[in-house]
């Protein structure tokens, strides 16, 4: 296997809420271009892992590299700039705006004209604007939202809800995309759709992905890696395959009786 | 190719009966102020609406785009009003400006300049106070915004140049009427379209603002703001400049206040009073015209305005029964009532956040299917 660089490093990562220890020493390297997936039981501390890699939460212990470069303690707005892109597992879309400017928020950051160019409305203005608004459109067309762009964002049914949540983490230009639970709420079909839509994701923009989920027929089918934690500790690591025969794992999610039986 | 040249002449046709509609408003507006007995009813009516207009629009930015629920919105006005009353009267008191003798380019300059500098001032004050208080959200911020303003009504109150009751040392009211800014009724229907024009200005830059990145950015933070920071902007900067902003026009409408005005007293711009002139009544405006919508608030504005005027000065009030006329001898009943009718039938004001847009009246079937408004 050819060196590829590391696009997240986390060392001791820890988060404590009052006396409650949410994670503890959450170790994890993940390569540029892979897809990893972090999966445990209802309140593991998955999702509070995800808040401390964007900034919600600032670590109690511990330090995050993207890309070798330190992003411990940044302010969310400045990491999502460093290249980290994530979608939420209660879905938070701009509901009274159309799915295209949901979309266009994620350029702000890119945005270089300034308070005269809006006033006066330059042609630069109208060329920046152009501009987004095609990337927008590319952004929705790869998840097939391009022909909903004028619909407000809260009158989409849920599954492109969510897909809307994708194409907007797309368009921050991030190296590394954190998907909260994509496909929770989902059908069958809606979750086949997801899972050809991360596909061409990644097969287009070549990003890493690390994504919590709980379907574990999506983990399985998808992710390269595997990290499972449990009440804050991780408890197993490795491919799919190891993880599904690990007596930890089954023991963490069916309990210990399971593990006899088997 | 053919698209966007279609798309291009139609803002130009857009743009060209824009135009013939404001000289066809310009021209009725001053035929109608030729004749004396119209003048005397209209020109303060245009001056005072021009100034709702502005503080209305000025507090959507706050209230209904950014979603913050500010109550100190006077308080800037004030300040933009103080600042340029004092300002005008030092140019006087220097000899350099008398506003009954000014020849009208020094006139317009001076009424410009020391709007401005209320406006400035305005601005750089709640910057000050935004940047700490902006920290906070909903019930917690209107409570700090309304300390704030009624702060700023007492601080006025008590400088030693600005006078117990008026401007000026002591409690000299009426100096400011003989020698200072304010104008009297003769000049104010000569100089009518200032303010006119002022206000379509800064109506016109709020409404570019709300339609570019940075109105996208703070309607995002009004939705959610975890997700707006998640999508790469920096909540703080666009709360506080945002913030700045609607305290700047809040304090350009104060500068028209002390032009059109004889004398200033605090309690204009305070919380609640028994007249129009309160945070209450702008934050009804806004509610009223729907939050996130600059026409709405125009519309609210002049509505609510006129409604007052009626009742202070309708024949029809008169003409009522006793019992009625005791209600309408307490216009705020009358506007409660208002404000229930409407949030009973329309949750959203009367406009929501619907922008008028003549382009999408003229063309309506073709510029649906090419969205970037929400349906």
């Amino acid at each position: 296997m050819s060196e590829r660089a590391i696009v997240l490093k986390t060392e001791k990562l820890g988060m404590m809420f009052g006396g409650l220890k949410a994670v503890n020493d959450f170790n994890i390297e993940i390569l540029e271009g892979e897809l990893v997936g972090l999966i445990g039981p209802n309140g593991s501390g998955k999702t509070t892992v995800f808040n401390m890699l964007t900034g919600l939460h600032i670590p109690f212990e511990g330090e995050i590299y993207l890309m070798g470069k330190r992003i411990t303690g940044m302010k969310t707005h400045k990491i999502i700039e460093q290249g980290i892109a994530r979608t939420f597992q209660n879905i938070r879309l701009f509901g009274e705006m159309s799915v295209l400017e949901n979309v266009k928020t994620s350029f702000t950051k890119d945005v270089k004209y300034n308070l005269f160019d809006t006033m006066f409305r330059t042609p630069k203005y109208f060329q920046i604007e152009k501009d987004i608004e095609d990337k927008a459109m590319d952004c929705l067309r790869i998840v097939h939202l391009d022909d909903k762009a004028a619909f407000q964002a809260k009158s989409l049914p849920y599954g492109q809800q969510r897909k809307l949540e994708i194409a907007r983490a797309l368009a921050t230009d991030m190296k590394l995309l954190l998907l909260d639970e994509p496909a929770a709420g989902m059908n069958p079909t809606e979750t086949s759709e997801l899972i050809a839509c991360i596909y061409d994701i990644r097969k287009k923009f070549n990003i890493t992905i690390f994504l919590i989920e709980h379907d574990m027929s999506l983990v399985m089918k998808i992710c390269e890696r595997i990290q499972v934690i449990n009440f804050g500790n991780t408890i197993a690591h490795g491919f799919p395959n190891e993880i599904a025969h690990n007596p930890d794992v089954i023991e963490a999610y069916l309990g210990e009786e399971a593990v006899e039986n088997a | 190719m053919t698209d966007l040249r279609k798309k291009s002449l139609r803002g130009v046709i857009t743009n060209v009966i824009m135009v013939a509609l404001l000289i066809i408003v310009i021209y009725i507006l001053s035929v109608s102020l030729s004749d004396n007995n119209y003048r005397l009813k209209l020109v303060p009516i245009i001056w005072h609406l021009c100034i709702f207009i502005l503080l209305g629009t000025s507090l959507n930015l706050t209230m209904g785009f950014l979603g913050q629920l500010t109550l100190g919105h006077m308080g800037f006005m004030g300040i933009g009003a103080y600042t340029a009353a004092l300002s005008s009267l030092a140019l006087e008191r220097a000899g350099l400006f008398i506003a009954k003798t000014a020849p009208p380019l020094q006139l317009i300059g001076v009424m410009l300049g020391c709007s401005l500098l209320g406006a400035i001032v305005a601005g750089i004050i709640s910057l000050l106070m935004g940047i700490p208080a902006l920290r906070m959200r909903g019930d917690y911020l209107a409570i700090v915004t309304l300390g704030f303003g009624l702060i700023i009504e007492n601080v006025i109150a008590n400088l030693p140049f600005a006078g117990g009751n008026g401007l000026a040392e002591g409690t000299a009211s009426a100096n400011l009427y003989q020698n200072g800014l304010g104008i009297n009724s003769r000049l104010q229907a000569q100089y009518v379209y200032f303010p006119i024009l002022l206000t379509i200005i800064c109506v016109a830059f709020m409404f570019m603002y709300t339609t570019s990145k940075y109105g996208r950015a703070i309607k995002a933070i009004r939705e959610d703001e975890i997700a707006a920071n998640a999508s790469g902007i920096n909540a703080t900067y666009y709360k506080i400049l945002t913030f700045t902003i609607s305290a700047f026009f809040a304090g350009l409408a104060g500068g028209l206040y002390a032009i059109s005005t004889s004398s200033l007293t605090t309690g204009t711009f305070t919380f609640a009073n028994s007249s129009i002139w309160n945070s209450t009544f702008i934050v009804v405006m806004v509610v009223l015209g729907g939050m996130g919508s600059l026409t709405g608030s125009i519309i609210a504005a002049i509505g609510m305005y006129m409604l007052n005027y009626e009742i202070k000065n309708g024949a029809w009030v008169a003409a009522m029964p006793q019992f009625l006329q005791s209600i309408f001898a307490f216009p705020m009943l009358i506007y409660a009532f208002v404000l229930t009718i409407v949030i009973m039938f329309k949750p959203f004001g009367l406009m929501g956040t619907y922008e008028f847009s003549l382009r999408r009246l003229l063309f309506r079937k073709s510029e649906r299917a090419i969205g970037g408004e929400a349906k």
